[in-house]
């Protein structure tokens, strides 16, 4: 800041030599930026081209029997009068609403939790990595086999502190399949969101709390005043991301419900048909939209944030 | 410096203030810790269920009445995990991906995050939000064309092919993270280190780095085990038990009878317990260290 | 970031220390029966020899891990032993999704690197197109196997496909219950198996809530295809898709299924609409069941040391419908020569000797295969180790799922079907949501 004011008062050769440096610091930028750009790149950007190439042709799974046409934006057209489609985003979207919530707030819970004096907190954040490290096809069958209405512990343990009346069909029956598998999710990536929002939290430096505790600001206060806005950064990176994971959610649901189709998610949606259907043409074009879903709500998120920072 | 000192200081007379708690703030306290034993319950009791299992016999494992602790322990399930020659296999494969694609993933990540997050130039946005849009795909739709790109490389069925596809799911949130990480540091930390005439990379190496040292901790241990619980590209790019990795292994673990519908349920719970454990140890390691490298931090500040 | 690394290293040595060279591991009685009774000998083998000596075949064949592979493996080693034919033999995928996407971008590709592949019961259909046609090479062997078998393997008049081993569909009772309730044989009809289920769940849960009268596979996938194949084909509802049109509603299906669907929450478990293979076969080998379908595979849980429900428990036939008869779906794995393979007739060659009753008898004894030739099905030997094979058993109906009418769109079909009847299951009235399937079935095989 004081070097703007200096060189607004020099003449021209130090605001060439400013603009230089600014040209000098963008190339650093971009050559620092370039191998992660390219690493991901390099393996991604033919697969993408690829498929928002057969978006427009209708490409089958099992190729070489009949030429590939291209088809133009009928995939699409057809994509927006499909009623399957629709009805496997809004349940994607209910379920992403549910679970990135609950993850929030268990996952601040437990951030706050161990980053503070508490003495549990050494075995808390052991514990907490557990779920998130355990491979997501065995918890999904773990759990599914928990809820099971025969052998299953969560009905067990449910009758015999008699929180249950009688053993409930948690994934059969509908009023309970979603909760279910909601239940599953949260308890698997909380931890993500709680490691994310207590690195964040570990670089707050204590003496804001000092200074505001010496003013006789309560926890609470402290809490909205200091911690969330200091926070707001990580917050957002775990929001977008877990809203990333939660739209695109699979393992679990294929698991729990195979192929029901009131609990078809938009990608076992998209992977039913191109790889079950076999149209790959259409498929493509159902990711291209799953893609543009998920920017929305990236978008959302940041334009949120963005605003309330000013 | 004397704050750090004087919030030093505070820190150890408190515990002296604390001893003479008004009963009735005890008590407010019991909701609060209820909550943290309903989550706690929550969080553990799956994994303590699955260690059950892996101790349980076979024929007791759903029995009902169900037997919370097994009557007749057993750890056979352990013996055949540890002594299988493909587990062993995919323990080393697993662990030599996700490490490299953690190293891989951190060391451009932080390069890249101190570009994005501490210089000021057009298309920073853009660049973000490309590596983001990348990410974005769902796993199914890449797969053909991956499996294509990968095949034409030669390297089908070996584990470079299984590191540069988990760099797309593991690159993208590293240089989020520590970009944010890298913005919420004063601004004018490197002025100081630039007139002292120190390169970029000086600044980058000696000075950002270790202020952000929570955050590369963090995203390390979840870039290692989003690689170690990777399933779909391992399953799809590897051909033979030599280069599966623990998931497909996992899932791989026959009853030895033959057919393909029996799972093995005391087995694959015994190998998870296997796979969970050594990530458990490295966390309490690792987040010890982000402790010691923040008061560290805060010190030389 | 020092000790990020160093628990590698530590796991690593750990690993390193104990690590053999990867031998496929398999239960120690399945390596002791293999030794026991060799591969066979291949027939014809010194003109194969003076043929195609040299050649190398890939065969994709069965799971990496286990008794599968060591027979895979002891049959290639036979085979190259007596005709210098030699053969990689390349596991498949655990995952059926993952083994037929594997095979679908091999043939989409056009390549050459795989000769004799293991397709599933369901594949052939739609896989036609890149297989070689056998008829001429292999009618003859074909037919030894079971007819309805081979007719699914039969698509637009050419066989592209040999059975190679076939589940089938069978029930598993509780003597020890039916005993108890005063019944002296298992239930003939659909009928009688409800009024069975429901006595013995009646006396049996007053003292375990957990009991249940019937478990099958309910969930809303391919195992339901096959449940309810059985189901409606048994009462002369016909088989989905019946001479290329769809069959599925009329008011036989309509009726069996609406009886199905009666029981779901009285003797069937109301979260049987969500049971696959493994959901059904464990309450039954806890003793929670009285009744269960489910494949032959896990009789061998039931009779193992330390079931609940060891001697307690016996197979039979599914029950059928008045005026019909009993029936089995048909599970199972093909073998095919694709057609671009560059040694097609050594692959037919090794698909005949893979196809032959001494190998399939062979794959019974030692790896509880079962057999698709009926002659090896009836083998003394085969019956000691698959006591399952009982005479009616072992004769009972195949049905098939129609792939060979659906070709590349029976995964489409299939989903229609079990979406469906699903439905069914978890409240709607068949009558209501057959015409939906059917008309949507004709759709697709237009």
């Amino acid at each position: 800041m004081s070097s703007t004011t200096e060189a607004s008062s020099v003449a021209r050769p130090r605001k060439r030599r400013r603009s230089n440096l600014q040209r000098k610091q963008t190339r650093l930028a971009w050559v620092l930026l370039l191998p992660a750009l390219a690493a991901v790149g390099f393996v991604a950007f033919y697969p993408l081209g690829q498929t928002v190439y057969y978006s427009f042709t209708d490409q089958q799974f099992l190729a070489g029997i009949e030429p590939t046409k291209w088809v133009g934006l009928e995939n699409y057209k057809d994509l927006i009068h499909d009623t399957l489609f629709r009805d496997a985003v809004v349940l994607t979207v209910k379920f992403t609403l549910i679970t990135v919530f609950f993850e929030f707030l268990l996952g601040m819970i437990i951030a706050l939790v161990v980053n503070s004096g508490f003495k549990g907190r050494g075995v808390m954040r052991a514990m907490m990595l557990v779920p998130w490290a355990i491979p997501t096809v065995v918890a999904a069958q773990m759990w599914k086999w928990m809820y099971n209405d025969i052998y299953g512990v969560v009905n067990d343990a449910g009758v015999r502190l008699h929180l249950l009346s009688h053993n409930v069909a948690w994934i059969s029956q509908p009023n309970t399949a979603l909760a279910s598998v909601a239940a599953v999710d949260i308890w698997k990536t909380t931890p993500f969101v709680a490691l994310l929002l207590l690195a964040g939290l570990q670089v707050i430096p204590t003496e804001l709390y000092e200074a505001a505790r010496v003013d006789g600001a309560s926890a609470w206060q402290q809490f909205w005043r200091i911690t969330l806005p200091l926070l707001r950064p990580a917050i957002l990176v775990a929001l977008i991301f877990r809203t990333l994971d939660a739209l695109r959610v699979f393992d679990v649901f294929n698991v729990f419900f195979g192929n029901r189709p009131d609990t078809q998610t938009m990608a076992i949606f998209a992977q039913d048909t191109i790889v079950g259907t076999g149209d790959v043409g259409y498929g493509s074009a159902v990711c291209v939209a799953i893609f543009l879903i998920i920017g929305l709500f990236t978008v959302i998120y940041v334009t949120f944030m963005r605003v309330e920072q000013q | 410096m004397s704050s750090a000192a004087e919030a030093a200081t505070t820190a150890r007379t408190e515990p002296r203030v604390r001893t003479r708690k008004p009963l009735r703030k005890r008590l407010a306290r019991i909701p609060f810790y209820l909550l943290i034993a309903a989550i706690f319950v929550y969080t553990v009791f799956p994994f303590i269920w699955a260690i059950r299992s892996s101790i349980t016999p076979d024929g007791d494992l759903f029995s009902t009445p169900l037997q919370y602790f097994p009557s007749h322990p057993t750890l056979a399930h352990y013996r055949e995990v540890l002594s299988s020659g493909e587990f062993q296999r995919a323990l080393i494969n697993s662990t030599i991906v996700a490490g490299t694609v953690t190293l891989i993933s951190l060391a451009l990540g932080s390069i890249a995050s101190y570009a994005l997050g501490r210089f000021r130039f057009r298309g920073r946005a853009f660049a973000m939000y490309l590596m983001l849009s990348m990410t974005i795909f769902p796993q199914i739709a890449i797969l053909g064309a991956l499996f294509t790109l990968i095949n034409k490389f030669g390297l089908y069925n070996t584990l470079p092919a299984l590191i540069f596809s988990d760099l797309i799911l593991t690159l993208p949130f590293t240089v989020w993270v520590l970009t944010s990480f890298m913005a919420a540091l004063p601004k004018d930390l490197e002025e100081a280190a630039y007139v002292d005439g120190a390169t970029p990379f000086q600044v980058f190496y000696k000075v950002l780095l270790p202020l952000v040292a929570p955050g590369l901790v963090t995203t390390g241990l979840l870039a290692f085990i989003t690689a170690w619980n990777e399933y779909l590209y391992a399953l799809s790019f590897t051909q033979d038990p030599q280069h599966h990795t623990i998931t497909v292994a996992i899932t791989t673990f026959t009853s030895g009878k033959g057919n393909t519908f029996e799972q093995p349920w005391g087995q694959i719970m015994a190998a998870t317990v296997v796979v969970t454990v050594p990530l458990i140890v490295l966390t309490l390691m690792l987040q010890r260290r982000i402790l010691a490298g923040l008061t560290a931090g805060a010190v030389k500040g | 970031m020092a000790g990020l690394v160093g628990a590698v290293a530590l796991v690593a040595s750990l690993a390193a220390a104990t690590v053999g060279n990867a031998k496929p591991t398999a239960s120690p009685t399945v390596v002791k029966q293999s030794a026991a009774i060799g591969a066979p000998a291949v027939p014809n083998a010194a003109k194969l020899r003076a043929k195609y000596k040299g050649v190398q075949l890939t065969f994709v064949g069965d799971n990496a891990v286990g008794g599968s592979h060591v027979r895979d493996l002891a049959l290639a080693k036979k085979f190259t032993h007596d005709t210098g034919i030699k053969i990689k033999v390349l596991p498949h995928p655990e995952k059926s999704d993952e083994s037929y996407s594997q095979l679908a971008r091999n043939f989409s590709s056009k390549s050459s690197a795989f000769d004799v592949v293991m397709m599933d019961v369901v594949w052939p259909g739609a896989f036609a197109p890149y297989l070689v046609d056998l008829k001429k090479s292999l009618g003859k062997q074909a037919k030894l196997h079971a007819q309805g078998i081979v007719a699914n393997d039969t698509v637009g008049g050419k066989l592209i496909a040999m059975p190679w081993f076939g589940d089938f569909g069978i029930l598993y009772y509780r003597t020890d219950l039916l005993k108890k309730y005063g019944y002296k044989s298992p239930p003939k009809t659909w009928t009688q198996l409800g009024t069975m289920a429901k006595k013995i769940q009646n006396g049996e849960k007053a003292a375990n809530p957990n009991f249940a009268g019937f478990v099958y596979q309910g969930n809303s996938y391919e195992g339901l295809t096959c449940d309810s194949l059985e189901w409606i084909a048994s009462v002369g509802g016909g088989h989905f898709i019946d001479g290329g049109k769809a069959s599925i509603n009329n008011a036989k299906a309509a009726a069996v299924l609406n009886l199905q669907r009666s029981w779901v929450g009285t003797i069937a478990p109301r979260g049987v609409t969500s049971y696959g293979e493994e959901e059904a076969r464990i309450p039954f080998t806890n003793g929670n069941a009285a009744f269960m379908r489910n494949w032959p595979y896990a009789y061998s849980s039931g009779v193992a040391a330390g079931s609940k429900i060891k001697g307690k428990f016996s197979v039979t036939v599914l029950p059928h419908g008045p005026g019909a008869s009993s029936v089995g779906t048909v599970g199972g794995w093909q073998l095919g020569v694709s057609k671009f393979s560059k040694h097609k007739p050594a692959a037919i060659e090794f698909v005949r000797y893979m196809t032959s009753p001494a190998v399939e008898r062979f794959n019974a004894i030692t790896n509880s295969n079962v057999p698709t030739i009926p002659s090896v099905a009836k083998d003394p030997a085969v019956r000691r180790t698959n006591p399952y094979l009982k005479p009616e058993i072992a004769t009972v109906a195949r049905v098939t799922r129609p792939s060979r009418f659906l070709k590349g769109h029976y995964n489409e079909g299939s989903k229609i079907i079990y979406q469906g009847i699903n439905q069914i299951l978890n409240g709607a009235d068949a009558k209501s949501v057959l015409p939906g399937i059917q008309s949507r079935l004709n759709r697709l095989l237009k």
